[in-house]
């Protein structure tokens, strides 16, 4: 009897779905439909380039796009001043992403028997959502001047200024010498500026952005924009790159809320290779080092910004690969080791913002007997099939191992993670006027150790689909 | 637990249906948005086994279909009609390959250009158009791009590529090699067209359009630095082979039956002086001889004399 209402049950839940997907079938295909071509994104309208010229799947930069990126946003022809346009020509473009998305995490902070707080609960949502906007202008102020300007909001409308900075370009007219200044992204080849993919945890790398739990470093983020100047230089066709980065150790927040003399250093290389059938193959490597404050002067026990001292050092290098196999298949591979001093892994650093718990000030408890300085491994690889320049599938298996950890004797695998992502995009139309793209996409995000309460393991999983859209 | 099950029946029935409405939306409306609205699906293209030969490589048409939507169709058009989204904004209007008239080349006006020809506008762009410099390509790529343009034309099939010009050493550069270019300037009436200052703006200028009736401006010599601005590339070789070879769909006629090698090499050495910007050989003995081109002074005159109007090029600085 339960069997037979169950069944009947599917039935009508099935016979509901049907419905939904009908209903489903009718908005995606009068929206598939009636996309209209009007809008103009800035860099496309500008040069009458489609997307897919700079952009193996936009927002993801192809070599093209990488060497037009570092050419200043610049094709090097007379195309390139503000005065060979329209005089009402705005370089503007906006991005957001309707979503429809379930989100299921297995182990939560909740009330329970054994108090507030003290319990621990798989929680599963769904239902339809919006990304955040990214207000996009960029381009030429003049010939080999060159900016960019983000602001950039989450879902609920609150804005940041995400990337701001003006570039001198091809400074001596040598594309060997590039200053930046202001709040960029790194310049990272596998950039998380333009990744492929949208949801909470696979929609950044995890490589950049890792620390060990109970670290209390947040300055070492390579995926963040950070505040700095940086020189960077590559030979004409791009094949040989560089970039030296001075930054403030800050993680791109402004008004000096840290330390006031605490620096860090992004530096690059990478060198590609013409392999015939097979494609431009690159190699380069990475280094981020730096120091940041671990110790505050304290008004009322409040932390004063910018009264960070006792700066402590730490450091992530690696190589990346981007190797291609012919037209449709590629692999984009990230490295990494990486080191906090003891005293971010004993918990100390961000005090303004709370993430750190500890300040290390003098006579203060000072640092655990034993304490070593917490170091990882990661590795990164993102293989792309592209279908066709409309349509591409994509993959990213992520996994960080700690190879050492700060106190003696926590279990070695605390802090691992394991994560995959796969998903596609399809474009329904290719033009230099705007960017559409059917998005559907599917993470798993496993974390060892690092449950609120019981220190188990942490699972949690993100299904998405969405119209990614930029004009 | 069991009041679970049907809300997975729901969740899988529901994601299965996503995924496969993505797909059947997407591709519906994609099809639909890449035909143009009013001419109708055109029929698909057919891409002939044509190849090209640069230096060891051989290119194939088959394998640039996907670069040759992707980097060229907005402008060339899909069919290589030069009809592609963009074309419209453009000025100059890209090239129509499927006339299989090129501007650039090394071979004899009228003539197909060579492989290396057309390869050699992917390395370099067109630096006065939207035409980007393709360096980030393999030869490979690029190769492969050539052999596609070719699918565009019956003459690829019918005719073989012009002999590439035999462009002689290039004499030294003296002042009377340019007083015998500016005089060659004016007798060949380029003023007329480029100017007599060679700024583009000669008394026929305005009136010029191309093979399609699209309005063309003469060049500029003037403009720009010590970079480059010609479109066809930035040597002194490369200028001689636009005399000799003409640029073909446009009103530069060829000048190869007209004057002899060294007087084409006279000709370079003069028009670099019309570049008054650029910092090169031919401003510097310019500049030694205070700036003045001394009146030509030809020992063989021939029957017809050079006109002489006001008009006539000023050159020097």
């Amino acid at each position: 009897m339960r069997m037979w209402a169950q069944s009947h049950l599917c039935q009508e839940q099935r016979r509901m779905s049907s419905i939904l997907a009908a209903a489903f079938a009718l908005v995606f295909l009068i929206l598939g439909a009636s996309q209209s071509a009007s809008a103009i994104p800035a860099f496309a309208r500008k040069y009458g380039l489609r997307c897919s010229a700079c952009h193996e799947s936009w927002p993801m930069l192809n070599f093209f796009g990488q060497k037009f990126k570092d050419n200043g946003y610049q094709l090097m022809n007379d195309r390139d001043a503000p005065i060979w346009q329209n005089p009402s020509y705005w370089p503007v473009t906006f991005r957001m992403t309707p979503i429809w998305h379930r989100v299921s995490t297995n182990k939560n902070q909740v009330d329970g028997v054994d108090g507030l707080g003290a319990d621990e609960a798989k929680i599963s949502s769904s239902g339809f959502d919006l990304s955040g906007l990214d207000f996009h202008t960029a381009g030429t102020l003049e010939k080999n001047f060159s900016f960019y300007l983000l602001p950039s909001s989450d879902s609920t409308g609150a804005f940041h200024f995400e990337t701001v900075m003006a570039r001198l370009d091809n400074i001596n007219g040598s594309p060997w010498l590039n200053l930046k200044l202001g709040k960029f992204e790194l310049d990272n080849l596998l950039s998380e500026k333009r990744i492929l993919t949208l949801t909470g945890n696979g929609g950044i790398y995890q490589l950049y952005h890792f620390i060990p739990l109970h670290d209390g470093n947040v300055f070492g983020q390579m995926g963040d924009n950070q505040l700095g100047v940086e020189v960077m230089g590559h030979s004409y066709n791009d094949r040989t790159r560089y970039s030296v980065a001075l930054l403030s150790s800050n993680d791109g927040t402004t008004q000096l809320p840290y330390g006031s003399e605490s620096y860090s250093t992004f530096i690059t290389g990478s060198q590609a290779f013409d392999a015939g059938r097979l494609g431009v193959q690159r190699l380069g490597f990475y280094v981020m080092a730096g120091e940041a404050p671990t110790s505050w002067l304290t008004n009322n026990g409040v932390p004063i910004p910018g009264s960070g001292t006792e700066n402590k050092g730490y450091s992530r290098e690696g190589f990346v690969g981007q190797f291609y196999f012919g037209q449709h298949l590629d692999l984009q591979v990230v490295t990494q080791h990486g080191e906090d001093s003891a005293w971010f892994g004993q918990g100390y650093g961000d005090l303004i913002d709370g993430v750190a718990t500890l300040n290390n000030t003098p006579g203060g408890p000072g640092l655990p007997a034993g304490s070593r300085n917490p170091t990882w491994n990661g590795v990164l690889f993102e293989p792309h099939y592209v279908v066709s320049p409309q349509m591409i599938l994509i993959g990213r298996y992520e996994t960080i191992r700690m190879s050492q950890q700060s106190t003696p004797g926590s279990p070695s695998n605390a802090g691992n993670i394991s994560t995959y992502t796969t998903g596609f995009r399809y474009n329904p139309f290719m033009t230099s006027r705007a960017g559409f793209a059917y998005h559907g996409e599917y993470n798993w995000f496993h974390w060892d150790g690092a449950s609120p309460v019981t220190n188990t393991n942490l699972t949690s999983s993100e299904l998405l689909f969405g119209f990614d859209f930029a004009f | 637990m069991n009041n679970l099950k049907p809300m997975r029946c729901i969740g899988a029935s529901l994601f299965a249906a996503l995924m496969g409405l993505l797909f059947l939306a997407g591709f519906v409306s994609g099809a639909s948005a890449q035909d143009t609205p009013d001419a109708g699906p055109k029929p698909s293209l057919v891409v002939k086994p044509m190849e090209s030969h640069i230096d060891n490589i051989t290119g194939h048409a088959a394998n640039a279909k996907s670069d040759y939507r992707r980097y060229c169709a907005g402008c060339h058009g899909d069919y290589g009609d030069a009809n592609g989204e963009n074309a419209v904004w453009l000025d100059p209007k890209p090239r129509n390959f499927t006339l299989a008239t090129f501007k650039c080349r090394s071979t004899l006006t009228g003539t197909l250009p060579t492989d290396e020809d057309l390869y050699n506008t992917l390395v370099r762009g067109i630096v006065n158009s939207n035409m980007p410099v393709w360096n980030t390509f393999t030869k490979q790529q690029r190769a492969d791009l050539v052999a596609y343009i070719k699918i565009f034309s019956p003459r690829w099939e019918k005719e073989k590529a012009g002999e590439p010009i035999k462009i002689p050493a290039e004499p030294p550069v003296t002042i009377d090699s340019i007083a015998h270019g500016k005089a060659l300037f004016t007798k060949l009436e380029c003023w007329k067209c480029h100017g007599p200052h060679g700024e583009g703006d000669g008394p026929s200028a305005s009136t010029l359009t191309d093979s399609q009736d699209n309005p063309i401006r003469p060049y500029n010599f003037a403009l720009g630095k010590n970079d480059s601005r010609f479109k066809c590339g930035s040597t002194n070789q490369d200028i001689y082979k636009i005399f000799m070879t003409g640029v073909d769909g446009t009103p530069m006629p060829s000048f190869a039956d007209v004057i002899q090698p060294n007087d084409a090499w006279d000709l370079v050495h003069f028009l670099r002086t019309l570049q008054i910007h650029r910092h090169g050989k031919e401003n510097e003995v310019l500049m030694s001889a205070h700036g003045v081109i001394p009146p030509y002074v030809d020992k063989n005159p021939a029957p017809a004399a050079a006109p002489a109007d006001n008009k006539a090029p000023g050159g020097g600085q």
